[in-house]
């Protein structure tokens, strides 16, 4: 005989789960996270550096950086002087909480103020799967075109900042920035939007500032 | 790629469940997946096949309740699906919108013996 179990669970609960202990432990180590996700080439790591090279002196900061292979990325950020851990993913096409737990333990959260976790570079998977960060931050390069929050809108939904980068490529490729930031509005108003080029610096400053602005006031608000 | 992890979970949650009743098949399990969720029905049950195989649930189909993307006009109040290229209000061109479902990613019920 058939019968029917009622379960009314989201289906990722168990990662959701998981990410709320890693914000705890961030918590208590009053070490404000981020998540910082893009398609693959919209310039995370850069970007990620060039933050922390505007942030030298203000905050103390760690990397963890995700990819499906190589340590590339982590690599650029020791050569920096930054300390960094690598994820390899081996296959998945995001991360999740289980992995960045993992990573953590291998990480002296007590020094920091601020860790930046670089997912890894997608604009499907990465925003399903929290990871207890206090801020997601996606960034759209210019490149990328002006019609990616139509056509990605679940990426755009589930952030609380947005990094509009490649700002200096505007005069040589095709981005109706109006129509852009009209798709961006309707899927999440409001957004707290940095436009920047990492590669000049424009717009660096504001969002270094702010960065720092924010982490600042979240420790004090947790004295 | 995701579409493993997500069918793991489902998984998961499916033998639980199914555990704590103690059946001893599972015929299938419903879930509520949202167009917004970015999940591709073939993937899931590709790698459902896979993971599921060896246990209670092997065998399982997996019924899939799509949920459409619905938005409500804060304006005029319209409620309506989302279009490919524009997201905007089709009745009054508005772009103060809500997105009250389409997110969805849960599993329902699972039907077992």
């Amino acid at each position: 005989m058939t019968s029917r179990i009622e379960v009314g669970k989201k289906i990722l609960s168990a990662n959701d789960e998981l990410a709320i202990q890693i914000k705890s432990k961030l918590d208590e180590s009053h070490v404000f996270g981020i998540n910082i996700m893009a398609s693959p080439g919209a310039g995370k790591t850069t970007f990620i550096l060039k933050t922390l090279e505007a942030l030298k002196g203000r905050l103390n900061f760690g990397v963890v950086e995700g990819d499906i292979a190589s340590s590339i990325d982590s690599d650029k950020a020791k050569a920096a002087g930054i300390p960094a851990i690598q994820i390899n993913t081996g296959g998945e096409c995001h991360l999740d909480a289980v992995m960045l737990g993992g990573a953590l333990n291998s990480m002296d959260l007590t020094a920091l103020d601020l860790l930046i976790v670089e997912n890894v570079g997608n604009l499907v998977c990465p925003i399903n799967f929290k990871i207890g960060t206090h801020k997601n931050v996606l960034i759209a390069s210019i490149p990328e075109g002006d019609d990616k929050p139509y056509k990605y809108p679940g990426a755009y939904r589930g952030v609380e900042v947005l990094i509009i980068s490649k700002i200096d490529l505007l005069p040589y490729v095709p981005f109706d920035m109006e129509y852009f930031r009209k798709g961006v509005e309707i899927l999440n108003p409001g957004l707290i939007t940095f436009v920047i080029s990492a590669k000049s610096g424009e717009g660096m400053d504001l969002w270094a500032d702010w960065l720092c602005d924010t982490v600042s006031s979240w420790k004090e608000s947790r004295m | 790629m995701h579409e493993l992890a997500v069918s793991q979970s489902i998984l998961k949650i499916a033998l639980d469940n199914a555990e704590k009743a103690q059946a001893k098949h599972i015929k299938s399990i419903n879930l509520e997946i949202g167009y917004l969720a970015s999940l591709f029905d073939d993937s899931i049950n590709f790698y459902w096949d896979i993971i599921s195989e060896g246990t209670i649930a092997q065998g399982a189909s997996l019924v899939i309740n799509r949920i459409p993307v619905e938005m409500r006009c804060f304006d005029c109040g319209k409620t309506y699906s989302l279009e490919d290229d524009s997201f905007d209000c089709p009745d009054c061109g508005s772009i103060r919108i809500q997105v009250i479902r389409g997110e969805e990613m849960r599993v329902e019920s699972i039907d077992v013996e």
